[in-house]
């Protein structure tokens, strides 16, 4: 893995400085754990990499995150606001990208935009600056009056970013954006992403259980059956693990699975 | 400024609706003729096997054709309801209910405002069916075609909630047949869309029982009355309550904490 970003150093975990806090979260379907007692936070400027093998718990962490579900055990902050007493003002600091696509396939790439603004309540004149601004960003704005059905795959993944950036959230969460996507559309998303949490305007989550998708200034959380196994900037896990690359100490770290 | 968020989301949950209804031509059609084969095949060739007296709100006898006229029109809600449940469940698979369900506002009037935009494909619906059957030759008073607007509001809104509920409580797509099987098909012949109470109580008074009970009955009778410019308070006062009850379990099946999302398993053992 190339990487190219600067070595970023960890802001301190101040309360306003985390775009997303989670403390003591479980979550149980019955009698089956899928997260066990996760504490973890996300600052602004970081890009933090949700690691896990398929059913570590990733999706039920994200579906927690954006509400979908409710844990009555464990308490989760989104730009300081509790996710269960004020969820409004939470939900209105995230911007999600599904795993799924979940674009209106019949609908243009601006109505589709649209709609999502007028869920935030953008105004008009708002929304229309947004889109613009956001399409412009990755390259989509002269495509706008197209229906979601004639782009490929990474245009529509760009699409999804730029309507989850359009209300200018604090915490943009990205579930396996990249599934499915060839290399270089692959590629522009993970650099993109970067530099918008470079930016330090916006603190990012993003799961993934591909190891090339994480960068020099990532902030890694290592999940696995339910647990955090291992969390912090590469040279700390790597120096934690014993690892010599971020692979191995997942694989490591992960490995009971396959015992 | 709260206060425009929540019209702004209404226009959007609505605007989305109405694109999706334009360009799902198939569905539309597919909509409009189910209930003419009923007037054109159905009600033609029952229309000397079955007498309907003198009942109110009409004041003649009347024909076959014009007495299930109200029915089908129910009938082209209640499939809009199921439809719309339908298309939930669908944008609950493929992720899009996600979308809506991750905005900024109370869960309820979200789902409401969804509500809503399938209501106003219903009644446009609606509309367009009665079109049809007055150049076939059924025609209301004229009034009636203004009257008959908040009945089929009001009845297109209890069978949307309906729907709602419904598609709150199904987990995957492939049990839509069971919907067909124990909602539509109950639903539409055990009430008055096909034949009048009295017809159904001469035959069983079970059934006789069951009709009198099933809101699509009095969401029927609501649109029969509306049409000739009367008003079944009766009726009105059932639609709505059957409305109230479906909106809110909606509401509670669509709650993250307490609903059917999470009922699988509680975080508690």
């Amino acid at each position: 893995m190339k990487s190219n970003a600067p070595y970023f150093n960890p802001l301190p975990d101040g309360v306003e400085m985390n775009a997303l806090a989670v403390e003591g979260l479980s979550y149980a379907y019955g009698k089956k754990k899928a997260l066990d007692k996760i504490s973890f936070s996300v600052a602004l400027g970081q890009c933090g990499i949700l690691l896990g093998p398929n059913g570590a718990g990733k999706t039920t962490l994200f579906s927690l995150i954006t509400r979908l579900y409710d844990s009555p055990e464990g308490r989760i902050r989104i730009a300081g606001h509790d996710l269960r007493r004020e969820s409004n003002r939470a939900l209105a600091q995230l911007g999600v990208v599904f795993q799924q696509p979940t674009l209106d396939l019949d609908l243009t790439v601006e109505q589709n935009l649209y709609y999502h603004a007028d869920l935030h309540g953008l105004s008009r004149r708002k929304a229309k600056g947004r889109i613009r601004e956001e399409l412009e960003r990755q390259g989509m704005y002269e495509r706008r009056k197209e229906k979601v059905r004639q782009l490929n795959g990474g245009h529509r993944r760009r699409v999804e970013i730029a309507r989850a950036l359009l209300h200018e959230p604090r915490l943009l969460l990205l579930d396996e954006p990249t599934v499915g996507l060839d290399v270089p559309s692959r590629r522009a998303i993970v650099n993109y992403v970067h530099e918008l949490a470079r930016s330090g305007q916006i603190a990012v989550l993003w799961a993934t259980h591909l190891i090339d998708e994480i960068q020099g200034g990532d902030r890694l959380i290592i999940l696995h059956q339910g647990r955090i196994q291992a969390m912090g900037s590469v040279p700390e896990v790597l120096e934690s693990t014993g690892a010599a690359s971020v692979g191995e100490a997942f694989d490591r770290l992960t490995r009971r699975e396959a015992a | 400024m709260r206060f425009m968020h929540y019209l702004r989301a209404l226009r959007g949950v609505m605007t989305r609706e109405l694109f999706r209804f334009v360009h799902q031509r198939e569905r539309f059609i597919s909509a409009l003729v189910r209930p003419l084969m009923w007037l054109f095949i159905f009600a033609a060739g029952f229309r000397s096997t079955l007498g309907v007296a003198i009942i109110p709100p009409y004041e003649t006898y009347i024909l076959y054709e014009v007495y299930i006229t109200p029915g089908l029109l129910g009938m082209v809600q209640l499939f809009n309801g199921m439809q719309s449940s339908l298309s939930m469940v669908y944008d609950r698979e493929m992720g899009s209910m996600k979308i809506l369900l991750v905005s900024p506002l109370p869960r309820g009037y979200l789902l409401t405002s969804k509500l809503l935009a399938g209501v106003l494909v219903s009644v446009l619906q609606a509309y367009v069916f009665l079109g049809i059957a007055y150049a076939y030759g059924i025609e209301a008073p004229p009034m009636g075609y203004l009257d008959v607007l908040p009945a089929l509001v009001l009845s297109g809104l209890m069978l949307g909630a309906l729907g709602l509920l419904l598609s709150s409580f199904i987990k995957q797509l492939e049990n839509f047949a069971g919907v067909m099987n124990f909602v539509i098909f109950p639903m539409f012949f055990l009430s008055t869309a096909l034949y009048p109470l009295w017809k159904i109580q001469e035959s069983s008074e079970l059934l006789y029982t069951l009709a009198q009970y099933n809101p699509f009955t009095h969401a029927v009778e609501l649109i029969r009355f509306a049409l000739y410019g009367q008003f079944n308070r009766d009726a009105c006062i059932a639609t709505a309550t059957a409305l109230l009850v479906f909106l809110i379990l909606a509401i509670i099946g669509y709650n993250p904490s307490r609903g059917m999302m999470q009922r699988k398993g509680g975080p508690s053992q």
